[in-house]
């Protein structure tokens, strides 16, 4: 049956979830971006949720319930707070999630359970490179055998690098697929230096250069002819899709209550359709790319592959997220461009989703 | 819970609907476009004996919803949206019937679109010369006539979907909004059930129009044309006892909302129907290409992806968008919930996505998708009607408007 109704189960997360960003996400999202710092005790309270370890392995630590469906609604209500600090409080699952789909035995107990039960991120998942044409399907970093070892060339950046991350799992190809490679934050030959952007200012990222790092035969996720990773670029594209919309719902929240104040003319510029009309594009926009990333997800939860289903929605969020912000800023007009008031913020966030690959997993 | 999977009886129907709109409805498709005003007998016929709700013919049991509801008329409208339009159905007059009128008067009119023994159509007369979107404007004029207890209507309708045959063919009805007290607004407009043949009302010419040309879409005049005091719908004209009252609150007087309540039932529809036209665009786009070998990636390095591959994106999401808003509006319908904002977001979303799918299809198609020799060029003309009928890209926008800024028509013009 064709639904659009939340189980009972996902309503409950979402309004614990939508109350912990509001009182918790939100009110930190300026400070956070002017100082470029996570806020100091966020990722804990924010781990007493159990947002990420709900959907890892019980085995290890988990709730074991994965749902991309409820993972969607999640990183909504996050990134409706902050996308930065959502990007920082679900950033465990980047190494969590690969390692519980496609890890060995031995990776899996080496890794999930230091996942789950530390407060701070202990791993972190490397996708996108520092050039134009950053391809997630086909990365310019290598991987390449040298006796028993794989050793790695290349470039990554956006990646996520906050405070006790030990293990970073890198793409790369290798020969003609895509592999995943678990590196030690401190390899020989791997450097991290810091790396900022236009907006989300507060999530640490790092650029990563691998210059002949060596890791053991074993370091290849799933093991020595380890699986073909592109069903994770899915995945990240449909959690981004589900944060992009939390962004530009955030945007039009925003703009639609200022309409209604914001007097001109002796009455509120909600009340002139030139505004109204733009508040009700943007609604729609939002809605329906808010129902591609829920069929995405759908799909993902089903075990068919959704690269499609994935890259429309990751496609729609992109252009909507942007016009929404943009229009919010434009709502607002000159107190829109400054940064007394959030929708500059959110429109520098949402471009963000023009490069973003795999910064969150569902 | 959330989900994509439509029902057993819902698949059932997109299959043989499908085949319908592939082996009934497009091999005639170009010939109606031609022939404006002539009916498809062929295909009426077809659909009256195999098609109609309760032909021995049709194996698609009762709806299961009206997200079904939906997929049938998208699955049509792929087909052609004209011939669609041409169905001997209750269409839009059945649509106030059922949201407007009473058990009784649901039985009543209703019947014969199952029993009768020839194709008969319904239609619903709002629009006037000088009263479309504005239709609290409406200036046709309901009198009652209390010596034969009869409604005595007076005005001009146009742009009446099926009207031809709904107000030349026994058995089929016009349903035609008047007001009974002009200096009451919008509150005075009542709807009024007219059956076809009615002395006072006439046919006095069909539209020449730019796309959906197999459809009739009439000009009527009513002139001291009478019908009988329970054909308004929903209310009879005295005032009602308690207990009255008491046995059926559907009886109340809804009045102009109860009329625009229609619109929260049909606009899902339309926009079904909108969908089905830009999918048969963007089908034989995506095929024509495919035939000529050209990739469509949705996984293309960023560099290498083509104008047209991400133009064919573009579309895919516009349209799935606009597919899942009304699905959304249709789902929330069956479930009893208010769905006046998502009926409208999704008539919106559809109407325009699927004016511009095609008129992109169009161009992508170079000469052969300008020309006659293909139907791309008609689906266009087609599509264009979507975001005008059933209320234009417009006044949906100012109801979306209204809603999400909890505005009244009165803050908000």
């Amino acid at each position: 049956m064709i639904e659009f109704e939340p189980s009972e189960e996902q309503t409950l997360i979402v309004e614990t979830v939508r109350e912990f960003a509001k009182s918790e996400v939100r009110p930190l999202s300026r400070e956070s971006d002017e100082s470029a710092k996570l806020p100091g005790d966020l990722l804990a309270r924010a781990h007493e949720l159990g947002l990420v370890a709900i959907g890892l392995p019980a085995e290890f630590g988990g709730g074991g319930t994965r749902s991309a469906v409820t993972g969607a609604l999640v990183a909504e209500e996050l990134a409706h707070g902050d996308l930065a600090l959502a990007l920082a409080i679900l950033a465990p699952s980047l190494l969590g999630l690969p390692v519980a789909d496609f890890g060995s035995d031995a990776q899996k107990a080496a890794l999930l359970p230091e996942l789950i039960a530390s407060p701070a991120c202990t791993g972190t998942l490397a996708v996108v490179e520092p050039r134009f044409d950053s391809d997630a399907y086909r990365p310019r970093t290598t991987a390449r055998r040298d006796g028993s070892d794989w050793v790695l060339d290349g470039a990554k950046c956006l990646v996520p690098w906050l405070d006790g991350v030990e293990t970073v799992l890198v793409l790369a190809r290798e020969g003609e697929s895509l592999a995943g490679f678990l590196v030690p934050a401190d390899a020989p030959g791997l450097g991290v230096t810091p790396d900022a952007y236009m907006g989300v200012r507060a999530l640490p990222l790092a650029e990563l250069k691998l210059t002949g790092v060596r890791v053991p035969a074993d370091a290849r996720l799933g093991g020595v002819t380890g699986p073909d990773l592109r069903a994770l670029v899915a995945r990240g594209r449909v959690g981004l899709a589900a944060l992009g919309v939390g962004v530009a719902r955030a945007a039009f929240e925003l703009a639609r209550d200022y309409a209604k104040e914001r007097q001109a003319f002796g009455a509120p510029i909600a009340t002139k359709q030139a505004i109204a009309f733009k508040l009700a594009d943007m609604a729609i926009e939002l809605d329906g790319a808010r129902l591609l990333t829920w069929e995405a997800a759908w799909k993902l939860d089903r075990g068919e592959d959704a690269t499609r289903e994935a890259a429309l929605a990751i496609h729609q969020v992109r252009r909507v997220a942007l016009e929404v912000c943009d229009g919010a800023v434009q709502v607002y007009g000159g107190h829109g461009y400054v940064r007394e008031y959030l929708p500059e913020l959110l429109l520098r966030n949402a471009r963000g989703f023009a490069c973003f690959e795999a910064l969150t997993l569902l | 819970m959330i989900s994509f999977d439509p029902t057993d009886n819902s698949q059932k129907a997109r299959d043989w609907y499908r085949k319908m709109a592939l082996e009934q409805m497009r091999p005639i498709s170009r010939k109606y476009d031609e022939e404006e005003h002539a009916l498809p007998v062929e295909w009426v016929d077809w659909y009256w004996n195999n098609a109609r709700s309760g032909a021995p013919g049709n194996p698609v049991g009762a709806t299961d919803g009206f997200v079904q509801v939906c997929i049938q008329a998208e699955e049509l409208c792929f087909g052609d949206a004209a011939l669609y339009l041409r169905m001997p159905t209750a269409a839009l007059g059945g649509s106030a019937v059922g949201a407007a009128g009473t058990q009784e008067q649901r039985d009543k009119f209703l019947r014969p679109f199952r029993e009768a023994g020839h194709p008969i159509w319904g239609a619903m007369a709002i629009t006037e010369p000088n009263a479309g979107s504005d239709s609290a404007a409406i200036q046709t004029t309901a009198r009652f006539d209390e010596v034969t207890q009869e409604w005595v209507l007076n005005g001009t309708k146009i742009f009446c979907t099926a009207g031809e045959g709904a107000s030349q063919v026994e058995g089929g009805f016009v349903v035609v909004w008047a007001t009974v007290d002009k200096s009451l607004g919008r509150g005075g407009i009542k709807s009024f059930v007219v059956p076809a043949k009615t002395p006072g009302m006439r046919l006095v010419g069909l539209e020449k129009k730019m796309g959906i040309r197999a459809s009739d879409t009439a000009t009527l005049v009513f002139e001291d044309c009478r019908v009988p005091a329970g054909n308004l719908l929903g209310r009879p004209p005295k005032p009602k006892t308690e207990a009255e009252k008491a046995s059926d609150p559907r009886t109340g007087d809804k009045g102009f909302k109860g009329a625009m309540a229609t619109f929260d039932a049909s606009r899902p529809i339309v926009a079904a129907m909108a969908v089905g036209v830009g999918r048969a665009a963007l089908d034989f786009l995506v095929e024509e290409l495919g035939r000529q070998g050209v990739p469509l990636r949705c996984d293309a390095p960023p560099r290498e992806v083509t104008a047209l591959e991400r133009d064919v994106l573009d579309m895919q999401a516009e349209l799935q968008a606009a597919r899942l808003l009304t699905w959304r509006a249709a789902s929330m319908m069956s479930r009893g919930k208010s769905n006046n904002l998502e009926a409208s977001m999704a008539k919106a979303k559809a109407g325009l996505a699927v004016t511009k799918i095609t008129q992109k299809a169009v161009e992508l198609l170079g000469p052969p998708g300008y020309s006659k020799k293909l139907l791309v060029e008609k689906w266009m003309r087609d599509a264009k009607i979507n975001d005008i009928y059933e209320g234009t890209q417009q006044i949906n926008q100012l109801i979306v408007a209204r809603r999400i800024l909890d505005y009244s028509s009165s803050q908000l013009r």
